[in-house]
């Protein structure tokens, strides 16, 4: 194979992606430290703190069940804000339309896009838009920028997961990838299953006053819980302990998961966040996010045992502990 | 008296050959040496005329099994006056170069010992001698010395120090000897831990008549133990352990009551009753063993007991006891004494255990005899960490092996140390166990490896290890050329060979997952001329779980839609609830990657004809498949076809499948079908092989991969082969599945990596 070629890989959120930020972009763009990755940047403009963040969305099929491009573009940028600690106050917005794109299908986008903000309570304050001949792009790329306000001297980020400390979701994993497949491909599956696609601003303001007992704050979007624990694992130096039998997963999403041959702990999410908190107070952590309409279905889903170069394993339903890696791309068959 | 020297080639390093010649000079009472030499091994011995006869015919006809003796030839020198006994000398050639021994069973002089009341050894569960007991499970550092063995907090009391100053006395630098007096001594515990009162061995014995199941500590790990003979205690077993219907091995006191249960051939009787003591899967007799010990298996996993406790432990039940692995499924043997009460609490009613520490876990090895040759299923206890012998010298490498029959491999000079099976690197502790045993091999060879080799695969554990190894450089190979490597390199061939590689799944340069491979190459480099025609393989690895996933897929290639109104009644697994999602799948490829893969066409075999469709262990469809079709006849010879497609030639198995579901149909028996099918494979296969003759002129085919483990192809497939004018070189030292890999791997990072000079 070609190895300067961007495979579909690189794009997977996997060990891919890392290797091609961390060889390549990041190097040569800005030198940011490989362990300072979060999913927003920490200004400070003159004495003012805030979080800055970026990302597009190339979702296909733009309409899924439980969301569309757009919700999903203001909450992901929402989300990322928020993973941060921070309060998300407004975003920028950049269209991609693809010649021949449908009018009536950009006005429910928009509308969509209107409606998620509102519900995340940030503006919409800038934007651009641009128009591709039909061929060089697919209907429609959209990116968002968001900026948010650090009102704590919390420091909330990869980096700072403790030993003992609780790993927290707040509710099922792997609805988002099952709903956007399941859709892409026409799946005939009628399980009811829809993508979690939702701003998690609000639940992470109820989880502040932790104070300083919430360490990490992590939305496992892309390459699903498993990657994002295992960069969490690495940029803390520590090992994180999971146990399957914890996991809260859709009964609909295991099925579909165990036809497809997909592990739902690297299924992508869009409303779920991991939060790491100090045992003392996890019990409230978790309560709190029970409360909210968002975290019902919270769960204490394991724990960080041990200061290492950054493992994460889970305790099986079959007995036994398994190592939980980033995978370089798609899931590859193994068994000989 | 005369004196011979006879220096014997072939395959007679790495096998137990100095071993086995020290005991037959021994009972000979021959004086002299043996050593090993770079071309095999010298013996030079001393004695009567008669004696130095009988030394030359036992040396040709009783050798080690693994042995191949190429040529023997004798001189006869001037008698060497005074010397007094019969030695083992380190290697003529290299430098110093200590080796580990594997661990035997003890020796006929240790047994009769064993078993003599006047002996003070007398029933001693530890007895040892020079000649035999446990080494590399128990070796903590060389040199080979008491301290540096788990046996150094034992002190020897005077009588035992008395033999083991004693040049004449057996137990002379005895490292592991011990006695009642001065050595481990048996527990027997409760599943809580708590000591069972009485002599362990006595109420262990007890415990096991009444159907309970007794955790074993052995060698190189612990065994569950239950009454062979009984339904109940089996039954119970098998819910524990959760493990539906995967056959266990059954211990038997000696070959005679091993042989009311199976049939037992002279090779097969050597292979139980060698000093190695693994596992021997022989031809299953009706007999007083519980069939839930091996539920739709022709075959019974047969071993003999492998240390003193165990002939001991079998005297005394006076019975087969089942012996499985110590673990829960999914993960490795217990072998640690706090770690075996933590892992086992929920199987074993007790615990009959020792303070002997084990220092390395070591399962036992399992073997099989086909067309009077041994073949591995699993290198590990008695044989690991022996080394095979390479053709040449090479830079040292270690090289990592696959993921789910993980086993590494260590080289120094031209020998290759092939470690312990040592099992699934998915398990954490399994994959400590890979980071251990390199750094233990790495410190006992005292070698520092210049390169370490991997699978090309991104995602093996075993790759991600070997990319975490400070300061060496990396030789990614490719799975399907490292299993032909490894047949290759312990027939010790460097030409060009044909590499039939047939296994389940390996990642290959095309990013796709090859299995059904034929290339042509050595050890510097491959192509791939042939392969099977590639397939989807609908839901990755869970279609190894559900084999009709690949019957679905290939009777998706060979009728389109059509395949999906296949009628109900013949075709049950393409009516269940989960179909029209698995035909998404295929058709629009959703997690379908393409395979070449031969041992999911033999899953798909399996689903069609009715065989297996689910399956609860690896391989079972497959060797289920095999297990019908043995004996049949295989006359029907199915229709396949060669094409060439993008410059590689491929086997379509689409005419295959298309007949067997005329016959189907027609109603032939499954039997009949599984026959045919194998002598299909087989004589596509030959086919392919004298396509790439006539384009490569070479003739030399090695045969390679899991599939291989299949006696039935193997045999068809060796005699074609053999009858169209190939020399065909299958694998005997090392296992044919992925717990060889790591030999082929070292070997081709050996000839490919470019070093520094200094580092040579
Ligand atoms: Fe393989
Ligand atoms: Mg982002
Ligand atoms: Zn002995
Ligand atoms: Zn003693």
């Amino acid at each position: 194979m070609n190895d300067d070629l961007i495979l579909l890989g690189h794009g997977s959120g996997g060990k891919l992606s890392h290797q091609l930020l961390d060889e390549l972009i990041i190097p040569n763009l800005s030198g940011v430290p490989v362990a300072g990755q979060n999913d927003a940047a920490l200004l400070n403009i003159g004495g003012v703190k805030l979080a800055f963040t970026t990302d597009s969305y190339v979702v296909d099929p733009i309409f899924f069940p439980g969301g569309n491009i757009g919700d999903l573009a203001v909450n992901g940028t929402v989300n990322d804000l928020a993973m941060m600690g921070a309060r998300p106050l407004c975003l920028s917005v950049g269209f991609i339309l693809e010649e021949g794109f449908l009018k009536s299908e950009l006005a429910r986008i928009v509308t969509s896009m209107r409606e998620a903000a509102d519900a995340a309570g940030v503006a919409i304050v800038t934007g651009d838009t641009k128009v591709v001949p039909r061929g060089k792009g697919d209907r429609i790329f959209i990116n968002t920028s968001g900026i948010g306000a650090l009102e704590h001297n919390l420091a909330i980020n990869g980096a700072a997961a403790c030993v003992g400390d609780k790993v927290i979701v707040n509710g099922c994993i792997g609805d988002h990838g099952i709903a956007v497949l399941s859709a892409r491909e026409g799946l005939e599956i009628d399980s009811g299953i829809k993508s979690d696609s939702a701003p998690l601003n609000g639940l992470v303001a109820e989880l502040l006053p932790l104070g300083e007992a919430l360490h990490v704050l992590r939305d496992p979007t892309r390459g699903g819980v498993a990657t994002t624990l295992k960069e969490i694992a690495l940029q803390s130096g520590v090992t994180v302990k999971l146990s399957e039998e914890s996991l809260p997963i859709n009964p609909g999403v295991k099925g579909v998961c165990s036809i497809l041959g997909l592990d739902p702990l690297y299924v992508a999410n869009e409303g779920k966040l991991l939060a790491l908190v100090a045992p003392e107070r996890a019990e409230e952590a978790l309560a709190i996010m029970r409360r909210h309409p968002l975290g019902k279905d919270a769960a204490v889903i394991g724990e960080v045992t041990e200061a290492s170069a950054g493992r994460v394993v889970m305790e099986t339903t079959v007995g036994g502990v398994r190592g939980v890696e980033m995978l370089a791309g798609e899931q590859l068959p193994r068994i000989c | 008296m005369k004196r011979v020297r006879v220096k014997i080639t072939g395959i007679v390093q790495g096998v137990g050959f100095r071993p086995f010649v020290y005991r037959v000079a021994h009972s000979l009472g021959l004086t002299g040496w043996v050593r090993n030499d770079p071309s095999g091994v010298i013996v030079e011995a001393q004695g009567d005329d008669g004696f130095l006869e009988r030394l030359a015919i036992t040396l040709q006809h009783e050798a080690p099994p693994l042995a191949v003796i190429g040529a023997l030839t004798q001189e006869f020198l001037p008698l060497l006056e005074g010397e007094s006994d019969f030695r083992i000398l380190a290697s003529a050639h290299g430098a110093a170069t200590a080796e580990i021994a594997p661990d035997t069973d003890i020796c006929e002089d240790c047994l009769a010992e064993l078993f003599d009341p006047a002996n003070r050894r007398f029933r001693y569960p530890f007895i040892t001698c020079t000649n035999c007991g446990p080494r590399y499970s128990i070796i903590t550092g060389l040199p080979y010395d008491r301290l540096l063995t788990t046996m150094a907090p034992f002190a020897l009391c005077p009588d035992c120090r008395t033999e083991y100053e004693d040049p004449r006395d057996r137990r002379f630098h005895a490292q592991p000897l011990a006695c009642p007096a001065c050595g481990p001594s048996l527990g027997l515990f409760d599943a809580k831990g708590r000591p069972v009162p009485g002599d362990p061995l006595e109420a262990a014995i007890g415990l096991l008549r009444e159907g309970r199941i007794v955790a074993v500590k052995g060698v190189g790990g612990y065994h569950l133990a239950v009454a062979a003979c009984s339904s109940e205690a089996v039954q119970e077993l098998r819910r524990r352990k959760r493990r539906q219907s995967k056959p266990f091995a059954v211990m038997f006191r000696d070959v005679a009551a091993a042989g009311e249960a199976a049939k037992v051939d002279a090779l097969e009787e050597r292979l139980l009753t060698g000093p190695e003591r693994p596992i021997v899967l022989l031809a299953k007799r009706e007999s007083a063993i519980a069939l839930e010990v091996a539920p739709d298996s022709n075959y019974l996993g047969v071993m003999l007991p492998s240390s003193p406790l165990h002939h001991l432990l079998l005297n005394d039940f006076g019975a087969p006891l089942v012996m499985t692995s110590g673990n829960r499924s999914s993960e490795p043997v217990a072998f640690a004494d706090d770690q075996a009460f933590v892992n086992l609490a929920d199987i074993a009613d007790y615990f009959l255990t020792n303070d002997r520490p084990i220092r390395t876990r070591v399962d036992d090895s399992v073997i099989m005899v086909f067309h009077g040759n041994p073949l591995f299923l699993r290198r590990s206890r008695g044989y690991a960490p022996r080394a095979v012998q390479l053709a040449e010298p090479q830079p040292s490498i270690l090289a990592v092996g696959a993921e789910l029959k993980g086993a590494c491999c260590l080289t120094r000079g031209s020998q290759a140390f092939l470690s312990q099976h040592i099992g699934d690197l998915q398990n954490i502790e399994t994959l400590q166990s890979l980071a251990d045993t390199v750094d233990h091999l790495k410190q006992l060879l005292e070698v520092a490896p210049v390169a370490v080799a991997h699978d090309l695969h991104p995602d093996y554990l075993s790759t991600r290890f070997a990319q975490e190894q400070p300061d060496v450089m990396l030789v990614a190979v490719q799975h399907h050329h490292a299993h032909m490597a490894a047949c290759m390199a312990e027939n010790r061939l460097t030409d060009k060979v044909i590499g039939v590689v047939f296994d389940g799944t390996g990642y290959g340069v095309d990013g796709t997952i090859w299995g059904g491979e034929f290339l042509v190459g050595d050890y510097a480099d491959f192509r791939r001329m042939g392969s099977f025609r590639q397939v989807l393989l609908p839901g990755g690895d869970a279609a190894v779980n559900e084999p009709y996933r690949m019957a679905v897929s290939w009777l998706y290639d060979t009728l389109g839609a059509d395949a999906f109104s296949l009628p109900a009644d013949r075709f049950p697994f393409l009516h269940t609830p989960e179909l029209p999602l698995l035909r998404q799948m295929i058709e629009r490829r959703i997690n379908a990657p393409r395979t070449s893969s031969c041992g999911r066409l033999f899953d798909a075999v399996s689903a069609l004809i009715g065989v297996r469709s689910t399956v609860s262990y690896e391989g079972q469809a497959a060797i289920e498949l095999e297990a019908i079709a043995e004996g049949a006849a295989h006359d029907r010879g199915y229709p396949w076809q060669i094409a060439k497609i993008d410059g590689r030639l491929e086997i379509d198995w689409r005419p295959l499948f298309a007949a067997l579901l005329d016959d189907i149909a027609a109603g032939v028996s499954p039997r009949e079908m599984a026959a045919s099918f194998h002598g299909t494979v087989a004589a596509a296969s030959v086919e392919m092989c004298r396509c790439l003759r006539q384009e490569t002129g070479v003739e030399d085919v090695v045969l390679s991969g899991g599939v291989f483990q299949n006696r039935l192809l193997t045999e068809n497939l060796c005699l074609l082969l053999k009858e169209n004018g190939f020399k065909v070189f299958s694998h005997r030292l090392v296992p044919p599945n992925d717990g060889g890999l790591a030999l082929g791997q070292a070997v081709i990072a050996g000839r490919n990596a470019t070093f520094p000079q200094s580092l040579r």
